[in-house]
């Protein structure tokens, strides 16, 4: 298996007059956790919403599974094994915890229901606690913790994650990388977007930073955490 | 949870209470009843005709209401009651359980509907109430009873007292309105007022699948309700179709409107979808009326009545070699025939609509459309694949207005574009909210009691408009989520 699960290549995406994405190429591989870093507003979800078509690239193409997906209609690619787990968490909030974990099966449909919510059930044990309350009564944790496992019912190969630390406590935010790599351990593959440049590179194999658009900086995980550059950027020079 | 202390009243904060209210309401109804215009001079008659509609005595009246509902509400009656009704309001959408279906949990709405029959029958009995209100207040008892039977889901295999109760309750709807025709008691008026009754609960249905659980706002439905009438009475004028195959056709013409006007409103949200779906309605009324060639514009256009089996309701039959009905079975001639027969069709038409809703809520297509309520950008993320949710939320919504539509048009036995204004949107949306958004049993006791109060409260029908907008207010206070709560069918379909 030489071409990668992920590939991204040369993708222009524009809101509108408004660029957002420049000559953006990356790969992830089979098996990899890979980061992806950024200061706001760099273009890291517009990369993960493009990846699922919406908005399209007006330039470049995007590869998964060695199959050009860049004009696949978004509600196919999640039918592809893509799962995305998107910012600020989306979750149904007048469903109830279980059930918002069913509609995680729509890309497959429900033939390992059963399992795959006892799974999700051992993954999550809060999940289990709760599972006939309604979900925006959550945490903001929980519901991070449910989006995740609403995303792993649909058997992804590859999951995108936009952002899981976003407006969470340091604890929770540690319980969620930690599920994060049993997750990658289970064999899955792993696209993190993230602010918490510390936490994502300490977890992933290789990184990518993100500048205004660009791709500026490549390298694994301990590069990039020793990379003078990020430091003074992400990791407040320390 | 409320501590069960007992606080002291606090009568000066209800007399403070009552002293502004009073001195507001002599501020704004004061000079209303008490300045006499006299020429070119204003003369102040402080004790001018009777006290209740003094401004002074009015005033007093008020601050002495709201005393006694500020002390009230100190009392721990008052306050169970505000802590009740505040509670229920803030819950949203709830999930069926299995406990639902006890045999405790069906009978309280049969032991309420059958003391409600009850009394009302006692009370005609003895002359309190007009026998043939009470008759049909008892049909409608039966219908709401029934309408819970039909929308409460059971899961595969689990037994229900509905499953009984449902078929009962079903054959006598249709067994009891004969019999009180027969001995009198369900006369013609009290039957067209049952049929447009059961016609708002449809309309209150359709509009429901669309606003309440899709979370479209829809403000031109009335564009579907008057396609499905037109089209039974231009199709009848033009070629010769019956009631019988419009109610078949018209809902899926309907439903076509419904994909015509979803497409362009595929990327709208919130109150741009609504505007776009008002200019719908109103396009659809203005061709009506506009198209005279056609449709004969404000003059309307006849609409044929029902046929059972090829026989005819009128008194002659018009098509030839037909028998009236009749005649056929060698019964005097009365109007009130045709009508019942409309409201029996409509009846198990409307039923078996309750049951459809109900199943397609809990099926992966209800599933979405509740889910592309909730978050949009979720659904697409998980595959769901929003153009289709959403046409056929509109397309669901626009056949059930459609069958209305029909039903509407038979019953009148003409039709014309003022049936199908702006104020019938509203008032369909009316039932929505009121019913609670995406409850069916809510939606179905709203749309009996709008269509409905005005018919029993008919004494009152000066203070129609005043009892409605009170309504409403109370409603938006205590329940600003609607009569019933909407529950939902539980997804998980099995175990674990």
């Amino acid at each position: 298996m030489t071409a990668p699960l992920l590939e991204v290549r040369g993708v222009d995406t524009y809101y509108g007059p408004v660029q957002a994405l420049r000559q953006v190429s990356l790969h992830v591989d089979r098996g990899e956790i890979v980061t992806l870093i950024g200061a706001n507003g760099a273009g890291k979800t517009t990369l993960l919403m493009t990846v699922f078509g919406s908005p399209r690239a007006t330039v470049g193409e995007v590869y998964y599974r060695g199959e050009d997906i860049t004009r696949v209609p978004t509600h196919q690619i999640a039918t592809r094994g893509i799962a995305q787990v998107p910012e600020g968490r989306h979750i149904f909030p007048a469903m109830t915890v279980e059930e918002n974990i069913v509609m995680g099966t729509i890309p497959i449909g429900q033939a390992h229901l059963d399992a795959d919510r006892q799974a999700m059930f051992e993954l999550f044990p809060r999940l289990k606690e709760r599972r006939n309350q309604r979900a925006g009564t959550l945490s903001g944790g929980e519901q991070q913790m449910l989006a995740i496992a609403r995303a792993l019912m649909g058997r992804p190969e590859l999951i995108l994650l936009d952002e899981p630390s976003l407006g969470l406590a340091p604890l929770i935010v540690k319980r969620i990388f930690e599920v994060l790599k049993e997750v990658a351990q289970s064999g899955k593959t792993i696209f993190l977007v993230e602010q918490n440049a510390n936490h994502a590179l300490r977890l992933a194999d290789r990184g990518y930073v993100m500048v205004n658009g660009e791709i500026r900086l490549e390298g694994s995980g301990a590069e990039l955490l020793s990379n003078p550059e990020v430091r003074e950027a992400y990791l407040g020079g320390h | 949870m409320r501590a069960k202390v007992h606080e002291p009243i606090d009568f000066g904060h209800a007399l403070r209470d009552a002293l502004v209210t009073g001195v507001l309401t002599l501020l704004v109804l004061g000079p209303v009843t008490n300045l006499v215009l006299d020429g070119y001079a204003i003369t102040a008659e402080l004790l001018r005709g009777p006290l209740i509609v003094n401004g002074i005595g009015l005033a007093l009246v008020v601050a002495l209401g709201r005393f006694v509902v500020a002390v009230g509400v100190q009392t721990p009656a008052g306050r169970d009651l505000l802590t009740r009704f505040g509670q229920k309001g803030a819950h949203g959408v709830t999930v069926e359980t299995a406990a639902d279906n006890d045999w405790h949990r069906v009978l309280r709405p049969l032991v309420i509907g059958g003391a409600l029959s009850l009394l009302l029958l006692v009370l005609s009995r003895f002359g309190l109430m007009d026998v043939q209100r009470a008759a049909a207040l008892v049909l409608i008892v039966l219908f709401v009873v029934l309408g819970q039977g039909l929308g409460s889901l059971r899961r595969r295999g689990q037994s229900s007292p509905w499953r009984i109760l449902v078929p009962l309750l079903f054959v006598a709807g249709l067994v009891l309105p004969l019999l009180f025709n027969a001995w009198g008691l369900f006369p013609k008026t009290w039957i067209g007022n049952l049929i447009l009754a059961l016609i708002y609960v449809l309309l209150g249905l359709g509009l429901n699948i669309v606003v309440g659980l899709a979370g479209l706002l829809d403000l031109g439905f009335v564009a579907f309700y008057a396609v499905g009438a037109y089209f039974l009475a231009l199709g009848a004028q033009y070629f010769g179709i019956g009631f019988w195959t419009a109610l078949l056709c018209a809902p899926i013409l309907a439903a076509c409107c419904g994909a015509v006007l979803g497409f362009p409103v595929l990327r709208m949200h919130g109150d741009y979808l609504a505007i776009v779906t008002l200019g719908f309605g109103e396009i659809i009324r203005l061709i009506l009326n506009n198209w005279l060639e056609v449709t004969g514009g404000p003059n309307g256009a006849p609409a044929p009545g029902p046929s059972l089996f090829g026989l005819e309701f009128g008194r002659v039959a018009r098509g030839e070699g037909n028998t009236p009905f009749h005649e056929f079975f060698g019964l005097e001639y009365s109007a009130d025939y045709k009508f019942l027969f409309i409201y029996l069709v409509l009846f198990v038409v409307v039923a078996a609509m309750i049951r459809f809703i109900t199943r397609l809520r809990a099926m992966p297509m209800g599933r979405a459309w509740e889910a592309l309520r909730e978050d949009e950008i979720a659904c697409r993320s998980l595959g769901i694949n929003h153009v289709v949710v959403k046409l056929t939320a509109f397309m669901m919504g626009a056949m059930t207005g459609g069958i209305a539509g029909v039903f509407f048009a038979t019953y009148q036995g003409f039709v014309n574009p003022t049936s199908f204004n702006f104020f019938e949107s509203v008032l369909i949306l009316a039932i929505v909210v009121l019913g609670g958004m995406g409850s069916t049993l809510g939606v179905i006791i709203a749309a009996l009691v709008l269509t409905l109060l005005p018919e029993v409260l008919r004494d009152f029908a000066d203070y129609r408009v005043l009892l409605f907008g009170a309504l409403m207010v109370l409603m938006m206070i205590w329940r600003p989520r609607g009569l019933i709560r909407p529950k939902r069918p539980a997804f998980a379909p099995k175990g674990a």
